[in-house]
């Protein structure tokens, strides 16, 4: 896709923005941590495609290829991965003990109940 | 041993969790988490003697060479932090042994000593290390684990209060990510003093720009900062209590700590005050913060609540302090941020010696303390002095330092605002004040029985603590200001 | 999920492999795409499918709260012990260099063992959160 260079980067515009605002407007919990996720999809397909070099090949070492790409943000991004997943865990874990208080996952029942936040 | 010890300071408190796992049960996890966080704190006295000594220690880990390997970095800025963490979890430890055993189920107190010790550790790590990435993986340690205290109380507002934070803190992290991204994006390196070498190279390209925004708002919704500081409140206000005197006195700080680190060290004062005069911003959302909080806690009726946007007040002093980015702007907001640390922490342990004894943290519950208990009352009166900024106390000193590094900015309307909000801080803490020592004691709350002394000798050191950094200045003031002094020194 | 067949005999005769290719993504981390979390969640992912087809309670037969607990733990103290004793040795932390006469030697242990621990810890925490959200 030669044509748009940079496509990339729209993409990533458009995932973060996606997960922000559902994070932002949803008023159910669940979704929240929905858009949570995606928001932070975003940020790997940031990181990873800036990892990539023209011309190079998966960086995983094999005789006869000189060009790799970059290694770093790859690792970078696992560690990210993992902390993504563990933040989801806690998320739903909240939630389910949320459900078991109020009987709703819905914001704006929970604010009733709740005038001072 | 010693030259080990910039990781063994994070290290330690690290091993205690899962250790306190291993073993599950809630006094030896207790003890663990003691230990390491006294064994932090004697690592970062020595640390920071050395650093006074030496100017800057390094300590490779893995044995590579920085920038390719990550690199743990010491200057006086750090030392300093990494004390005040430490000594921060020692207090409030043994505060926390009678107090959480009287909120938490006995089958989930280990639990909670464990999330203490990763946070300890998590919070350490963010201050000792010099790779950018490194701060975003210990960042989130230390989130994660705060999540997971908040949520612990019993009240079911716990965990609304544990989930809102979450949310907010984790879009916060992923923005420092971002920024991070950008940042290697253009210079090819993480580590932080590599990346104030090579930054001024492409410093007027957009991306860099980008990552400077996306690191300071990511660093602002976890330092509470005005708008993003409604987590806040809920957080400390329902957690237990004796976690609210520990995230009080930390998790902030640091985040305040990392904006200086980012702004000053890798940025460089002169591009991020200078030519972007990112300091006008920093400088008018704290003012902001510090009306919006101080009108808040005027009009709270619950204690833990009412602390709690005391915090934001206060945490915007830091922002102003920082965003002035003069040595006594600079050094004033990080006295703030090592004395705010003793007032709200002997505040909270207050409150938690009241919610304690009477079973509740409302203002009635106050009422007429001071005859009852009047030596803890009298620790809480002390720290609520401080607070309010009365010569002789902790708070006065860095609130003169603000003052004066405003007026000498020309910003002559923050310094006027800071001593309103002072006044505000009079009115909310006076009115405390007043139903301690002036109100008559009530009889419709219910009476548990005397606090125990492992709770009160605490909040009295800290009060003591208070008084001796405000008369005896010299320790904190000069490490303070020389640390200013260098890293406004190192702009560019 | 007990009277349906097809899925009992397929998971009984899938699972064993899971496992396997497991292992086989830990210890290939050193050459491929994989290593500690992958082999974890992987691990984990056998558990999880033995669980939803033949029950939660024969899974927690299987493996009980407290091993999980204990293999969480171990797996951290795993990781964190490599780096001690790197520092016992004389260097700084996790320099694998001196873990065998050969650096290169040191290097592929010293990240074997961590990768062991992490993928320890992984595995049974990804079970812990799944019997926790389905109990």
């Amino acid at each position: 896709m030669d044509s748009l260079p940079g496509y990339n980067y729209w993409i990533v515009i458009l995932l973060m923005m996606t997960g922000l605002y559902v994070v932002m407007s949803c008023r159910n919990l669940l979704k929240k941590i929905v858009g949570l996720n995606i928001f932070q999809a975003s940020v790997f397909v940031f990181y990873i495609s800036i990892a990539k070099v023209s011309g190079g090949t998966a960086p995983i070492l094999k005789d006869g290829i000189d060009v790799y790409s970059n290694p770093l943000p790859h690792v970078l991004i696992l560690t990210a991965i993992v902390v993504g997943v563990a933040t989801t865990a806690l998320g739903l874990a909240l939630i389910v003990r949320i459900h078991g208080d109020y009987d709703t996952i819905e914001e704006d029942e929970i604010e009733a109940e709740e005038p001072e936040g | 041993m010693e030259q080990h010890f910039p990781v063994l300071v994070v290290l330690v408190p690290m091993l205690a969790a899962p250790i306190a796992v291993l073993f599950a049960r809630g006094g030896l996890a207790w003890f663990l988490a003691l230990a390491s966080s006294l064994a932090s704190l004697y690592m970062s006295a020595v640390m920071l003697l050395t650093v006074l000594d030496v100017g800057v220690i390094s300590y490779h880990i893995g044995d590579w060479a920085p920038p390719w390997g990550i690199e743990y970095r010491i200057d006086r800025l750090n030392a300093l932090v990494a004390l005040l963490l430490s000594g921060v979890s020692v207090a409030v430890l043994p505060f926390a042994r009678r107090s959480v055993k009287k909120e938490i189920a006995l089958e989930r107190q280990y639990l909670l000593y464990t999330c203490w010790s990763l946070c300890l550790s998590g919070l350490i790590g963010m201050t000792v290390t010099g790779d950018a990435f490194n701060v975003f993986v210990f960042l989130e340690i230390s989130a994660l684990s705060t999540y997971a205290l908040v949520s612990m109380a019993n009240r079911r507002q716990a965990h609304l209060a544990a989930f809102r934070y979450l949310v907010a803190g984790t879009v916060g992290a992923t923005f420092i990510l971002v920024g991070i991204g950008l940042l290697y994006m253009q210079t090819g390196t993480l580590n932080m003093a590599d990346l104030a070498e090579r930054l001024p190279a492409v410093a007027g390209t957009r991306p860099v720009i980008a990552g400077l925004g996306f690191i300071i708002v990511g660093i602002a919704v976890k330092m509470a900062m005005f708008p993003v500081h409604g987590w806040l409140p809920g957080a400390y206000s329902r957690a237990p209590v004796a976690v609210s005197a520990f995230l009080a006195g930390t998790a902030t700080k640091v985040s305040a700590y990392l904006l200086v680190r980012f702004t000053y060290t890798v940025f460089g004062a002169d591009f991020t005050f200078g030519t972007l005069s990112i300091g006008t911003p920093i400088i008018l959302f704290g003012v902001a913060g510090a009306v919006v909080g101080s009108v808040a806690a005027m009009h709270a009726s619950d204690l833990k609540r009412l602390l709690a946007y005391s915090s934001v007040a206060q945490i915007s002093y830091m922002g102003i302090g920082i965003g002035i980015a003069t040595v006594e702007g600079l050094g004033g907001g990080m006295l703030h941020v090592f004395n705010h640390a003793l007032m709200k922490v002997a505040l909270f342990m207050g409150v938690g010696c009241v919610l304690y004894s009477r079973g509740s943290a409302s203002l009635e519950s106050f009422s007429g303390l001071g005859k009852q208990m009047p030596i803890a009352m009298g620790a809480f009166t002390l720290a609520a002095l401080s607070l309010i900024g009365v010569p002789g106390t902790a708070g006065f000193v860095s609130k003169w330092y603000l003052v004066v590094a405003a007026l000498d900015s020309g910003w002559w309307p923050v310094a006027m605002v800071i001593m309103v909000t002072s006044l505000m801080a009079v009115v909310y803490m006076g009115k405390i004040l007043e139903r301690i020592w002036l109100g008559q004691p009530s009889t419709d709350v219910a009476h548990e029985g005397r606090v125990p002394v492992a709770m009160l000798s605490m909040l009295y050191v800290l009060a003591f603590a208070n008084i001796y950094f405000g008369l005896e200045t010299s320790l904190t003031v000069g490490v303070v200001l020389d640390a200013a002094r260098e890293l406004i020194g190192q702009g560019g | 999920m007990h009277h349906h067949y097809v899925l009992r005999v397929v998971s009984k005769i899938l699972i064993p492999p899971i496992l396997l290719f497991a292992l086989y993504v830990q210890f290939h981390g050193d050459f491929g795409p994989g290593g500690g979390f992958q082999a974890g969640v992987i691990f984990a992912a056998a558990f999880v499918l033995y669980a939803l087809v033949f029950g939660l309670a024969a899974a927690r037969e299987v493996v009980s709260d407290t091993v999980l607990r204990i293999v969480s733990a171990l797996g951290v103290l795993l990781y964190a012990g490599v780096g001690i004793v790197n520092m016992l040795k004389g260097n700084n932390f996790l320099a694998y260099n001196n873990l065998a006469v050969d650096p290169v030697a040191g290097q592929h242990l010293g990240v074997l063992l961590v990768e062991a621990g992490v993928g320890m810890t992984v595995g049974a925490v990804v079970i812990s959160l799944f019997v926790y959200f389905s109990s």
